[in-house]
């Protein structure tokens, strides 16, 4: 199964790990046959919001939501279970300065859609 | 006369339907299709052990029957789903080994719920509800009327835990051999607030709920037989231990006797040996850690026949390491009162004056009633009596402040 490990820095501490070293984690991942995808983040300010009501698009600038720790980038793992997903989790670099959240991923639920065609 | 069936029933689910429940969940892999299925099992047991017979091994009897009766769940229900999910679901069971007649693999998934339970990726608070309803079997009203919480509020701590044990796969399985330490953590700090939360209740106005003592010391004797590591070992001793006083902490108005009042020989000198020879054993081990100091601490002072002849020295010793383990404010505290003991009241006055300085303390009520007896055992009346009603604005707990208001009239 797969879980999205969402790496959360405050903005101060965006820098404290160096790239090369969060490359090097990378790189043990996709040998432990674990990894999915992975990427690092632009900071927030770079964010753009969108939101659709009534059919009208509006953009605002910056994150969806002001957090203190921001998403800095996120790594997709596959794990057997919670366990192997937090031992993999908790060796991603800047858990010693931000958080981790980890999540497992949702299968889309396409059940009435199968009955829908079947009839079909 | 023989015990008549109905009562043997009763006395096989009383004993056995938690480890049948764990092992169900096990070959079921879902809480709630454990839980109906061990319902169904005892049902089909009802209606045919008159006729059939006890089995030999009825736990495995148990096992069996619900694992069977899911299966005709399943394929009930399939008529509202697709075919495909439903046969690979019935495979997946049928697929497991036979129902085990051993014991032993009935014990090892009580041990794999426990685990499950107290996984750190749950809310402390829920740890302790799931732990109490699904390895004890206590009814959701039964936690939240302990807890003092709102049965619908518990009800719902304990649906959102099982659902993120489904959803984000937590496993149902022992930690190996490296994560143990780390793990059995939370395993025992849920033992022992269960304990604690029957040994003196958080607010209210009884400070014992016997049960719940009952409850831990249970668990954690399933567990050291299951697992024999000396911090299991000690936190049975350590409950042990304080189980054996229970009597004499309390007078018989309800007051809270302190130690070195209560009537040592009503202390439960059965509880004291087993606690003790526990204590031993894990100290031997060489991997003392912090539940075994603690219990250490609390079998010198079940070793002295009165308050004055406790050896005082050697509990300030034990408290010296367990800080070296556990640098807390509240283990300080305690290490200061021993202190007082040992060396006088001044010595101790200084140290927890130091610690309410150092602002953990100042809303804990227990610093500022050390800080009061010290005051009172120097003859400061006027500082005593001030940190005794300090104490009084923080505890809740009837019998603790029935305690502090005869130590404060005491004064004059």
């Amino acid at each position: 199964m797969n879980y999205l490990c969402l790496v959360y820095l405050a903005p101060d501490q965006l820098h404290s790990c160096p790239d090369k070293v969060c490359f090097a984690y990378a790189e043990e991942l996709r040998g432990s046959g674990h990894f999915v995808a992975a990427q690092a983040l632009q900071p927030v300010d770079s964010a753009t919001t969108i939101r659709i009501r009534n059919g009208q698009t509006s953009l605002t600038d910056g994150p969806f939501a002001e957090t203190k720790e921001q998403l800095a980038g996120f790594y997709l793992i596959d794990a057997k279970d919670l366990n192997e997903a937090i031992h993999w989790a908790s060796r991603i670099p800047p858990a010693r300065y931000g958080s981790i959240e980890v999540r497992p991923v949702r299968e889309l639920d396409l059940s009435s859609l199968a009955s829908v065609s079947n009839a079909g | 006369m023989p015990t008549p069936l109905s009562a043997q029933i009763e006395a096989i689910y009383r004993n056995e339907s938690r480890r049948v429940f764990a092992t169900l969940i096990r070959l079921l892999g879902d809480f709630d299709m454990a839980e109906e299925a061990l319902q169904d099992a005892f049902k089909a047991a009802i209606e045919q052990w008159p006729r059939d017979g006890i089995p030999d091994k009825p736990a495995a009897w148990l096992v069996s029957a619900g694992r069977f009766k899911a299966i005709d769940g399943i394929r009930r229900r399939a008529r509202f789903t697709a075919y495909d999910d439903v046969a690979e679901t019935i495979e997946a069971i049928a697929d497991e080994t036979p129902a085990p007649d051993e014991r032993e693999e009935l014990e090892d998934d009580r041990l794999r719920l426990i685990f499950t339970c107290c996984h750190p990726s749950l809310a402390p608070d829920t740890q302790i509800a799931l732990t109490l309803r699904e390895v004890c079997g206590l009814s959701t009203e039964e936690i939240a009327k302990a807890f003092l919480t709102p049965a619908p509020t518990l009800a719902q701590r304990i649906v959102r835990a099982k659902a993120k044990i489904r959803d984000a796969r937590i496993p149902y399985q022992v930690p190996g051999r490296d994560e143990l330490p780390a793990r059995l953590e939370s395993v025992l700090r849920v033992i022992y607030l269960v304990f604690n939360e029957g040994y003196s209740a958080s607010s209210g106005a009884t400070l014992t709920r016997h049960d719940l003592s009952q409850e831990a010391i249970r668990l954690a004797r399933l567990l050291q037989e299951l697992l024999p590591e000396p911090e299991i070992t000690s936190l049975l001793a350590l409950m042990l231990l304080h189980e054996s006083r229970r009597v004499a902490r309390t007078s018989e108005s309800g007051d809270l006797v302190p130690l070195d009042e209560q009537d040592r020989t009503v202390w439960n000198a059965e509880l004291i040996a087993e606690g003790v020879a526990l204590v031993q054993r894990a100290l031997s081990s060489g991997r003392a850690g912090t539940y075994s100091l603690q219990a250490a601490i609390s079998a010198v002072h079940a070793e002295a026949r009165r308050a004055d002849v406790t050896d005082w020295g050697q509990i300030v010793g034990l408290y010296d390491a367990l800080l070296q383990l556990e640098p807390t404010p509240v283990i300080a505290l305690n290490r200061a009162v021993a202190v007082a003991m040992h060396q006088g009241p001044q010595a101790g006055l200084a140290l927890v004056e130091d610690l309410i300085a150092d602002g953990h303390l100042q809303n804990y009520y227990l610093a500022h009633a050390a800080q009061a007896d010290f005051h009172r055992r120097l003859g400061h009346v006027t500082e005593a009596r001030a940190a005794y009603v300090r104490a009084l604005a923080l505890t809740q707990q009837e019998p603790e402040r029935r305690f502090l208001n005869r130590r404060l009239a005491a004064l004059a």
